[in-house]
């Protein structure tokens, strides 16, 4: 225990400019996998747990989402409260239909979002994402993007990050947290 | 060494995904190649796959290929100051007496230009090419896009 109390300390966020703006003062509209409309405060008064990808990704995309369902099936119905939302960061290809095709063969609850450029571009500021198109040698292009998972509050403040390579043991107890 | 590989074959011959199987050549042992479905053939997919050198010297390898798909390259999922990215890898290395994996999240093969949706259930051959111990092909289990790897009873993954 007492060393994942001082691991909880160093983890904890600091203000700085690189954290994501808190939910409600973020200003992007998109689209889920369904058609809908998604505007940050539909999201207020929910926890959220957010993350970029897109759907031609080989690697990082699936390992994310196979990890994020195995997070929401050891949390069962606690974390049904919790938005789980994929902004596509390559709205190019990524229309609401290829999404849906997508996230189907995950976790019911991860909701994916894509929308024009512009309020893709508007969301990856707010929440302080980076991603790139990158050339790849056979004509076809890849993203490169930050591969972090994000969590809020209910009330829509930042709460903590998941990286990429990080363990279920400690991803779980901070979704927790996060749902508390 | 003989006898490792005689124990191994015999463990692998239970029931199991042919994923569980391995192939040898020289020093190296092959085994769970996979790959994740695909949505579509435009897509890129993605080929794991785990090799034990129980040899005395390193290896490398140091390229792929299958009839299933027009281009194969190796690359590596890369994570720098939170933003992941998928650098060409020239060579993956294999050092004596180490298994090296090809896993989600790291070194892993590209297959591009794909010859058709990889259905999970199909079964396809990947030629591995080792700097030193030259080719060898294993057929590559297409599993879930959701899997996070086959389920052997020896648990390489």
């Amino acid at each position: 225990m007492l060393g994942l109390g001082a691991w909880r300390a160093r983890n904890r966020p600091a203000a700085n400019a690189v954290l994501p703006l808190p939910i409600g003062e973020m200003g992007w509209q998109l689209t889920d996998h369904r058609g809908r409309t998604v505007r940050p405060a539909d999201w207020l008064g929910r926890p959220a747990m957010v993350f970029f990808g897109f759907t031609w990704c080989p690697d990082v995309c699936p390992t994310t989402l196979s990890a994020i369902s195995g997070w929401l099936e050891e949390l069962g119905t606690e974390a049904d409260r919790l938005i789980v939302a994929l902004i596509s960061v390559d709205p190019e290809r990524d229309t609401p239909e290829v999404l849906a095709d997508y996230v189907g063969n995950f976790d019911p609850r991860i909701v994916g979002l894509t929308g024009p450029k512009a309020q893709i571009a508007r969301a990856a500021d707010d929440f302080r994402v980076i991603y790139r198109k990158v050339p790849r040698d056979d004509g076809d292009y890849t993203m490169d993007h930050t591969a972090g998972v994000f969590l809020f509050h209910a009330d829509g403040r930042f709460a903590n990050i998941v990286d990429f390579h990080e363990d279920r043991r400690f991803a779980v107890p901070k979704i927790r947290r996060t749902l508390s | 060494m003989k006898h490792l590989i005689l124990t191994t074959a015999l463990l692998l011959s239970a029931p199991a995904a042919f994923a569980c199987e391995a192939v040898t050549v020289g020093d190296l042992t092959i085994q769970h190649a996979w790959s994740k479905a695909t949505i579509g053939a435009d897509r890129p997919a993605a080929f794991y796959v785990g090799i034990t050198n129980s040899g005395s010297s390193d290896d490398a390898l140091v390229g792929i290929s299958t009839p299933a798909a027009g281009m194969s390259m190796l690359h590596e999922t890369v994570v720098t100051d939170g933003v992941a990215s998928m650098p060409h890898a020239m060579r993956v290395p294999v050092p004596a007496g180490q298994t090296v994996q090809l896993a989600p999240g790291g070194y892993h093969g590209m297959l591009m230009v794909l010859t058709a949706a990889l259905k999970e259930g199909d079964r396809f051959p990947v030629t591995l090419t080792f700097e030193k111990a030259g080719e060898v092909t294993t057929d590559v289990d297409v599993l879930p896009l959701r899997s996070e790897g086959p389920d052997c009873a020896d648990a390489g993954q």
